[in-house]
Order: structure tokens, then sequence, then C-alpha cells
């Protein structure tokens, strides 16, 4: 269970950090509804993940998983996202330097997250309009005047990009120098990490500090710290030269309208996690629910709620979700005045956008946990409850919904992967989220049209895929560890 | 069998009642028409005359659901849900917002749909198959591994990626064939070969990786052990004895899709300027022309109706242990 405790760590520490830089900067905080459910999600999380420990038999198939290089490498990766995603939840309107007439303190209208304070030169140093990664000059040329007053066509330089090079020629030298500062201190890091993990792994075995280095270096530990370790040395080796650059210079280019696309991209980790997260939280009481009760009781109520799936399924799912979206737009411009800002429109349209998705896609699970239903209820235990007289409500929450919980959670992490590619197509549609959120569907869809461009432009797009490729292959990644942990038939094959 | 078919069919028609009823509430009662006119004139500044002439022009001027004011039948006929939803169980669409006629557009535009999906289906369904079989021939090697990470990473790539990515290879950098448009005819080919390889490349990585399992669910099995002990070459258990069985499940699973070709894919369509029943329905939902929509949501239910139906139609075909009754 050790990974677990790491994992806390990893959420808890940017949220309390976030908390004090609210507190201590006298900043209003503002509660998204978004971000109110994902703390919910975190907390019932975290209240799972406790009861599990307690419980033998429930931890067995997590251990499984800890067990796992390829699942706890991506996991490792997800976190990773996750903590961004946590970073840019926590919401607040940032308090002017001017106070007001009494003395108060006043708030700016714009909602700012912690990730946008922490990324505050990224969004501040904008260009006019396209540059390439790393350029230190534009992307299309413009009548410069030279400064004996001669006017010439040619790209201008960057006001952000490498202006603090005086000489252009040296700007691999100097990408190069901060490239090898920045990968010492993530190897500096890097060892740190691996030397607290050692010291804090041979404390708990009671074991020496150089055999327990052994051992993680030789891979010889059950949990695959050493795959973990790697992994998260990749990411630092990442993630480190590019928070260098990115002082001086536009990692991954800039957009039409001269914003960072790193920013960009880290931004739109958040939309992401929203709705893969948050559509499945609405989802699961549905199929939960409906599926037991379906394959419980049979009858006329296994009728109904058949009728009603097959119904559901047999909308095209996007002409669904198209459908209930663009009333949900029409419900938002005829009533501008139940939001107040920018912001609470684009957060409720994606919560709205999550809770279509979540009623289009309950009824796969809901079948199949029906399936499991209609099975488990002829069971000797479950006839011998019935004997016995306990009620309906007691056998379904005691006896059958603990008996179909590793399918509702392999589902759960099975969706998330496919939902994230979902919102770029839906995106692509016109009916994904606000146009003013900052997701994977956006950019790509803003740069699609940058295609015919000659020199291409190319770097928004490729930043969206990849982070969407990294992340929804860690997600893959973690959820086959999962399901081969959890599910029996797949266990008794080998 | 006979009786059983027509007893499906029967127990469609609730289902379409159904699908019509969520549209419906969906389309008009949700949002009123006074709303949809105001979205298509603009939301500011629009005067209650041209709402009305808006709304009238479409035949949304009448009552929802019951005509006090018209006598006999018309109370009930001469309403907004028998014109604009009944009249779609006859396949009676329509205009569409730009006062085309609906089904006129429908018919013209399956043939294009259907000559992008029908090669993408058959192809993928023969390129995953024959990967699948090679993964499960090189079962529990470097090569299997190796085939399904690929396959893992392949599906965690964007649809759109394989698209745009396509697009600008082989049509930009290599020009080997127009970025988009469509001709009829023979000449239709040019335009369809990208658009095909993409759409079975961008289905290979979960469609592979699925029906390994079955493959490898398959060998598990007594009858492939049978098939071993007594003496018979692994090549031979595999293609002759595997593959059969395994083509039941496969097969049976790929019959529910096949109603749905007619709809055309959404995105490779508007993607390669296809001009079939997926762009159409991206160029409504974009125009926010909701009686295209809606006529769209019926077809799609009632094709997805008749996929159920060859399913299982198809499963007696194919195991003839199983009985319809």
């Amino acid at each position: 269970m050790a990974p677990l405790v790491l994992t806390a760590i990893l959420m808890i520490v940017p949220l309390a950090a976030g908390t004090l830089f609210i507190a201590l900067s006298r900043a209003m905080p503002v509660v998204l509804w978004t971000d109110a459910l994902i703390f919910l999600l975190l907390a019932a999380m975290a209240a799972y993940f406790w009861y599990v420990r307690r419980h033998e038999h429930l931890a067995a198939p997590w251990r499984r998983v800890a067990a796992s290089s390829v699942g706890m490498s991506a996991l490792v990766v997800l976190l990773a996202f996750i903590a961004v995603g946590l970073i840019d939840s926590l919401h607040f309107r940032p308090r002017l330097a001017q106070p007001g007439a009494g003395g108060e303190d006043v708030h700016a209208v714009q909602v700012l997250s912690l990730l946008d304070e922490l990324a505050r030169g990224l969004r501040s140093r904008a260009e006019r309009t396209y540059s390439a990664p790393l350029a230190t000059r534009a992307y299309s040329k413009e009548m410069l005047e030279l400064a004996d007053g001669t006017q010439v066509r040619d790209f201008p330089r960057l006001a952000h990009g490498g202006a603090h090079l005086k000489d252009e020629s040296g700007r691999s030298r100097d990408i190069l120098a901060r490239c090898l500062a920045a990968l010492a201190l993530a190897l500096a890091c890097w060892g740190v990490l691996a030397a607290v993990l050692a010291a804090a792994l041979a404390r708990r075995s009671r074991a020496r500090f150089g055999d327990t280095w052994r051992a993680l270096l030789g891979a010889r530990t059950r949990v695959p710290w050493r795959a973990m370790l790697i992994t998260a040395g990749v990411l630092l080796a990442v993630a480190f030269p590019a928070a260098a650059l990115s002082a001086r210079y536009h990692v991954l280019g800039t957009d039409k309208v001269g914003q960072d696309v790193l920013y960009l991209a880290l931004k739109s980790i958040r939309t992401g996690l929203v709705i893969g997260t948050l559509t499945t939280l609405v989802m699961l009481p549905l199929s939960v629910l409906l599926g037991i009760m379906a394959g419980y009781f049979r009858g006329w109520i296994d009728d109904l709620i058949q009728y009603a799936y097959t119904t559901l399924n047999s909308i095209p799912a996007v002409l669904l979700i198209a459908a209930a979206v663009l009333m949900v737009q029409v419900q938002i411009d005829t009533h501008p005045e139940l939001f107040p800002t920018a912001a609470q429109r684009a957060d409720l349209r994606l919560l709205f956008l999550c809770i279509i998705l979540g009623l289009t896609s309950w009824t796969g699970l809901a079948r199949l946990l029906r399936g499991e239903a209609l099975k488990l209820r002829e069971l000797e235990y479950i006839q011998a409850a019935h004997a016995f007289g306990v009620s309906h409500a007691r056998i379904i929450t005691r006896h059958i919904l603990p008996n179909v919980m590793h399918l509702v959670l392999i589902a759960l992490v099975m969706d998330f992967s496919g939902l994230v590619l979902a919102e770029a197509v839906l995106s692509y549609v016109g009916v994904g989220v606000d146009p003013s959120t900052i997701s994977f569907g956006t950019m790509i869809n803003a740069a699609r049209m940058e295609m015919a461009r000659e020199p291409m432009v190319w770097w928004a797009l490729l930043a969206a895929f990849t982070f969407m490729f990294v992340m929804v292959l860690a997600a893959n990644l973690f959820a086959d560890a999962v399901r081969d942990a959890f599910d029996p038939r797949l266990r008794m094959g080998n | 069998m006979t009786a059983y078919i027509i007893r499906r069919i029967l127990y469609a028609i609730p289902i379409l009642i159904g699908v019509n009823l969520i549209t419906f509430a969906l389309f008009f009662l949700v949002n009123t028409p006074d709303d949809m006119a105001r979205m298509q004139l603009g939301a500011k500044r629009v005067t209650a005359e041209a709402i009305e002439k808006w709304k009238a022009e479409r035949g949304y001027d009448k009552p929802m659901l019951y005509n006090g004011s018209a006598g006999g039948t018309a109370a009930i006929t001469d309403t907004i849900f028998f014109e604009k939803s009944v009249k779609l169980f006859v396949f009676d669409f329509g205009n569409a917002d730009d006062g085309r006629n609906i089904g006129y557009e429908i018919a013209t535009r399956m043939g294009p749909s259907l000559a992008l999906a029908i090669p993408v289906f058959m192809v993928g369904l023969a390129v995953n198959i024959t990967l699948a079989l090679l993964m499960a021939f090189f079962r529990a090697t470097y090569l299997d591994v190796w085939g399904v990470v690929l396959c893992v990473a392949m599906m965690s790539i964007s649809g759109l990626f394989y698209i745009i990515g396509g697009q600008y290879l082989v049509s930009k950098l290599w020009n080997l064939v127009p970025i988009s448009g469509y001709a009829g005819g023979v000449d239709s080919v040019r335009f369809l070969i990208l658009p095909v390889l993409i759409g079975v490349i961008g289905g290979i990585g979960s469609g592979a990786r699925w029906y390994r399992s079955i493959f490898i669910e398959e060998i598990g099995k007594d009858y492939v052990r049978t098939a071993r002990a007594k003496g018979l070459s692994e090549a031979t258990v595999l293609f002759r004895h595997v593959l059969r069985n395994g083509m039941i499940p496969i097969l049976t699973g790929a019959v529910v899709v096949i109603p749905l070709l007619f709809m055309g894919s959404l995105i490779s369509e508007s993607f390669f300027g296809i001009p079939g029943l997926g762009s159409y329905t991206i160029d409504a939902i974009q125009a926010q022309d909701f009686a295209v929509v809606r006529s769209m949501v019926f077809i799609g239910s009632v094709l997805y109706i008749a996929g159920l139906l060859l399913t299982d139609i198809s499963y007696t075909l194919v195991d003839p242990r199983i009985r319809l009754e």
C-alpha cells in the first residue's frame, strides 16, 4: 500500500500549497461547480482506499495492480497529469493592488486558477501572432522600420521569445546551456527522490539502507519502484528543461493570437480530466442502480429498464449528445442573467457536457450489471438470504453490490481514456466544451485551419495530440493493469 | 423464425415511439420554437414579427400536441407533434431550414456514404482478423507482446490525428491524392482511397486487440486441446478450428453495425469533403438545423434496431444450436 501513501502526498501537497497561497494573498476563493465535484470525487476516492486498506480481500487485487511495472509507471505519468489538473482546479479572484474606498480588498472580475498564477510568465509573455517553437522571430514577414529610417520586409523579432539574446546566432548555444543546466538540476532532484524513497523503504522494512538501495536498483522490490523511478526521471528530464526554457522562449511556439502553446496544453489537461472523471460520476449511479435492479427484480421492472436503455442506445450517440448540447446552448443563450461571469458560464457548460455524456453512456455498464445480477440472484447464498427474510434493499447492497464492484471499477478506468478522446471529436463537431474553455478539442479545432499555410503551423496540433496521447496512453495502460488484477476470469486463465 | 422476426419488428414500434418522444421533448418542449427562431435569427434585436414569420414558414406556429381551434381529427393532426414527429414513421421528413427536401437529400447522399463506409468495414474486418490471428499464433512471444503494446498505443491516438496526419503526409507532402473532395463514378476511387486507408488504420488498435482476446479465449477451450492431442499442427488448429469458432462472436458482433453504415462516418466525411450523410449531419448540427438532426436521429434508431434483429438472425445462421422462438 506504499504507493497509496505516495499518491496521497502528491495530491495533498499542491492543494495545501494552493490554499495557503490564496489565503496569504488575500484573494477571493472561487469554487466552480466542476471544482467542487472534483474535490468530492477525490474525497470519495480517499474514503474508498481507506476502506480498502482495512479489508484484505479488497486490498489483494490492488496489490496485484501495485506489482505491475507497466501499470505503476503509467500511474506515475497519470499522477503528474492529475496534479496539474488539481492545481488548475483551485480558482480565485486575485486581489487588486488598489484597495476600495473604505480600505477593503477589491477583487478582479477575472477568475484565475493556481496554475494560471504559477504560469504567470507563460500567460503574460504573449506575442502578437504565430511563432514557431523556440523561435526568436515571428512566423510571417512584416514591414519593419530600421534605425536609420528605411523600411524593409523581414521577420520581426519576437517581443518575448529569445528577447534576451543580443545576437541571435547564440540561440542554439543558449538553449543547450539552459537545457543542460536544467537536466543537471533534474538529475539532482531525481537522485534526492531515489535516496528519500530508499530511506523510507529501508525504515519501513527495518532493513539496512544499502540493502534496500541494491534491491531497488536490482528491481527486487515487490512494488516495481525502479520502473516508477525511471518513469519519474523521464518526466523530470522533460519537465525541467521545458520549464527552464519557457522562461525565455516559447517552448511549443505560440498560437494565432500569440498565446503560449505550452500554457494552452497545460490548461487542457484539466478539461480532459474533468470530462473523463465527472462523466463516470454521473453514469455510475444510473448504471449501477438500474442495471442491478433490472437483473435482480426481473419482471416488469426489467422490461421497463431494458426498454429505457434500448431506446437510448438506439439513438446515435453523437446525435443525442449534439441534440442535448444544442438545447443547453439555447438555454444558456436565452438566460444570460443566470451566469455572472464568463468562467462560470463556460464551467457550467462543461458540467452539462459531462452530465449529457453520462446520461448517454450508462447503458453499456447497466447491461453488463444486469447480466451479472441475473446470475448472482440464483446463487445459493442469495437464496439463503431470501429464506432468512432479508429485505431486497439489504440483499442488493450487502450481497450483490460487493460482487459486481470489480466490473464497476474496470468500467470506470476503461471509460476514462475514451471520454478524453471523445471530447476532441465533440469539440470538432461543435457540440463540445464552450469555445472559451481551453481544451485539446478547441486547440485542435483552432489549429486545424492552419494546415494549409505555407510553411505549415504544426506546433499547436502536435502539442495537443502529444499531450493527449501521453495522457490517454497512460490511462489505457493503467486501466489494463487494473482489469488484469480485478477480472477473475482472466486470473483463472493464467 | 418468421413469427419471431415479425414479433421483433412489432417490438421495435414502442422503441421508435420512445425515440420520437425523446427527440420531441428535446427539440420542442425544452426549447420552444421561439427559442429556435431567436437562435437562427440572432439572439438580440429580433422583432416578434420576424419570429412569427420564421415559425410560420417552417410550420412551427401550430400548437404542440392538441389543436383546440381545429375540429375533428385535425385537432390531433394539425399540431407540431403530428406534423414533425409522427410523420417520421412514414419517412416523411419535411424540409430543412434551407428549404430543401430532407428525404431527397438523404437518398442522394447515401451513395457516397456507403462508398466510404463499406470498404472501411470490409477491409478493416479482414485486416483486424488477420493481425489478431497472427498475434494469437505467435502468442506469448515478443511479437505478440509488442503487437499488443502497439495496439494500445494506436488506440491512444486521437482519430483526428490519423486524419490530419494522413492528409498532411499523403496529400500535402507526397501529393498522391487530393486532400478532399468527391466525384461520382470511377473517379471517386481517387478521393476515397485515403479516407478508407485512414479509417482502417484508425480501427486497428481496438479491433485487432479485441479479436486477439477472442482468439486467445478460444485457444484455451477443450476442443483445441483435443485437436492438438490428435496430432494436428498448430497452424491447422489455428486456421481451421480456432478461426472458424472465433468468427462466430466476431461476425455476430460486426453485424450490428452493418445497417449503421448507411449513416456514414461523421468525422472523416466532413474532413474529406465527401457529400454523404455524415457530413450532412455535421453541417446540420453546426447550422443548428433541428429538422435534419431529428430526421437523422430517427433513421439512426431504425437502423440500429435493424442491426439488433440482423444480429439475432445471424446467430442462428452460424450456430444451428440456437433457435429463435
